[in-house]
């Protein structure tokens, strides 16, 4: 009984070894043969994978096989509940990452940098005003130091001329002296020289007068030299 | 995205959706709704990801930021200045669940382009609970600050009164179409864009084409780079634009 079920479904006795047992220890219980092989063949269908041969196993692989390859597996609505189990568990982790970690972290640190850029471009702010400042001072004590020089200049020129100017007028008024000193020297020279003329005329010609032979008159010599002497 | 063809008997086999499979990590068997899965494994690393970046990466707390640091201030601030622009400044109360939305769908949507990974977001599964919290969460919003003028989004009060009941029917339609469009648009286009790769990399089998299928796959990845990341900033810019309409329902 139990070897004739087993060769007619197809099954390898050692495989399945708690069937011949089962039927062995249950032998008042033992139904018609085709039961039994009706059972198995349902049984091996039902998981597909099963250690079995013969055509009840292939059919079973065969018919596991198609129904893979039929479908999409998106379309195969067994595998929806795991999915979208562990799609919220990633979501919730996620969410836990993004609110508890990320935000508050990046959120900080924005506003954190955000307050340090504030802060840096009003100091920058403030120290190009102060150097405006520097630069303001700095040129008004330029135009002062150029003012302050070009007074200078001008006090010392101005000293200068006045220096000049009196030297100019006191070298003038001693040429003048020494000019009419120097003159009046010339003009007393010249009296002397004209009466020295006269003299030696005088007496050069009281002299050739002499010696033609003839006496004249002082007077008379005295008036011909002046008459020359004029002309 | 895993590789793998099987030549058998003299022609090709794609198995292009294989890749999308779910399942158990450990053993195989029935998938319960606890059972640890490669969606598991794939979801937990983007959590890592996302702690990794923001944990890890700010850790200093810097003034100056260091490399990670940027990193993730800018993400901060890409998404804060989203929010900001469209939902308005009422909008940033609700920043952190968007930034969550933002966040897990670029890194599920990165991991999944690392070769032999397995796109989370390509599942309508997921596709669709995200949609749905948002389009759940923005409806009931609508109605708890705006009480019943929430339905003026319906009620186009610039129109002529007397095409009104037709864009209402037209509005109520669309405001319902919401979330079907919102999650297919992510899923569709993930899992389009790794399905198509796979089916290139088939034809890699064939050795006169081995090479155009190669450069092909390396140009689909360059788009599939691209679209990871617009898909997640559609997803969160639409977010905020229903967010906005719970805010200010009037047209």
């Amino acid at each position: 009984m139990a070897l004739e079920t087993t060769a007619r479904a197809g099954i390898e006795p050692q495989v399945l070894q708690p069937i011949p047992v089962q039927v062995e220890g249950n032998n008042a219980e033992i139904e018609p043969t085709g039961e039994v092989a009706a059972d198995l063949g349902v049984e091996a269908g039902a998981h597909g994978d099963g250690p079995v041969t013969a055509e009840v196993g292939y059919d079973a692989i065969d018919a596991h096989g198609g129904a893979e390859a039929a479908g999409m597996p998106q379309l195969d609505f067994s595998t929806f509940p795991n999915q979208i189990f562990w799609l919220l568990v990633t979501l919730f982790a996620i969410y836990f990452v993004v609110s508890r970690i990320a935000m508050p972290r990046i959120g900080a640190v924005l506003a954190e940098r955000q307050g340090t850029v504030t802060n840096d471009l009003a100091s920058a702010e403030e120290l190009k005003l102060r150097a405006q400042e520097a630069e303001a001072a700095y040129d008004k004590a330029l135009a002062d130091a150029r003012a302050e020089a070009n007074r200078i200049a001008d006090e010392t020129r101005a000293s200068i001329q006045a220096d000049l100017d009196a030297e100019l007028a006191r070298a003038d008024e001693q040429i003048g002296a020494k000019t009419a000193e120097s003159e009046a020297a010339i003009a007393e020279i010249r009296a002397g020289a004209m009466d020295s003329v006269r003299d030696v005329a005088t007496d050069t010609a009281k002299a050739i007068v002499a010696a033609f032979g003839a006496t004249a008159d002082d007077a008379a010599i005295a008036a011909a030299v002046d008459q020359r002497v004029k002309g | 995205m895993a590789v793998e063809t099987e030549a058998e008997e003299g022609g090709l086999v794609f198995h292009p959706l294989d890749q999308f499979i779910v399942k158990p990590l450990f053993g195989d068997g029935e998938i319960h709704w606890y059972t640890i899965t490669n969606v598991t494994f794939w979801m937990a690393l983007t959590i890592l990801c996302v702690a990794g970046l923001f944990a890890l990466g700010t850790r200093g707390r810097a003034i100056v930021p260091s490399r990670m640091q940027s990193v993730a201030e800018l993400a901060y601030g890409f998404v804060y200045k989203m929010v900001e622009d469209v939902s308005g400044r009422e909008g940033l109360k609700y920043f952190p669940y968007i930034f969550t939305l933002f966040l897990f769908i670029v890194f599920a949507n990165f991991l999944g382009l690392i070769p032999t990974s397995f796109a989370t977001t390509s599942h309508i599964a997921v596709t669709a609970v995200l949609a749905l919290s948002v389009f759940l969460t923005v409806t009931i919003l609508g109605f708890v600050l705006n009480g019943t003028k929430f339905l003026g989004l319906f009620w186009v009060s610039s129109a002529p009164l007397a095409l009104r009941p037709v864009l209402a029917i037209i509005e109520l339609i669309s405001y319902f179409v919401r979330p079907v469009s919102h999650s297919i648009r992510l899923g569709g286009n993930i899992m389009a864009g790794h399905a198509v790769i796979k089916v290139f990399a088939g034809f890699a089998a064939i050795a006169t084409v081995a090479p155009l299928s190669v450069i092909a796959i390396a140009a689909i990845y360059g788009l599939e780079v691209l679209v990871a990341f617009i898909q997640a900033y559609v997803f969160t810019i639409l977010t905020c634009v229903y967010l906005k309409d719970a805010l200010h329902p009037s047209h």
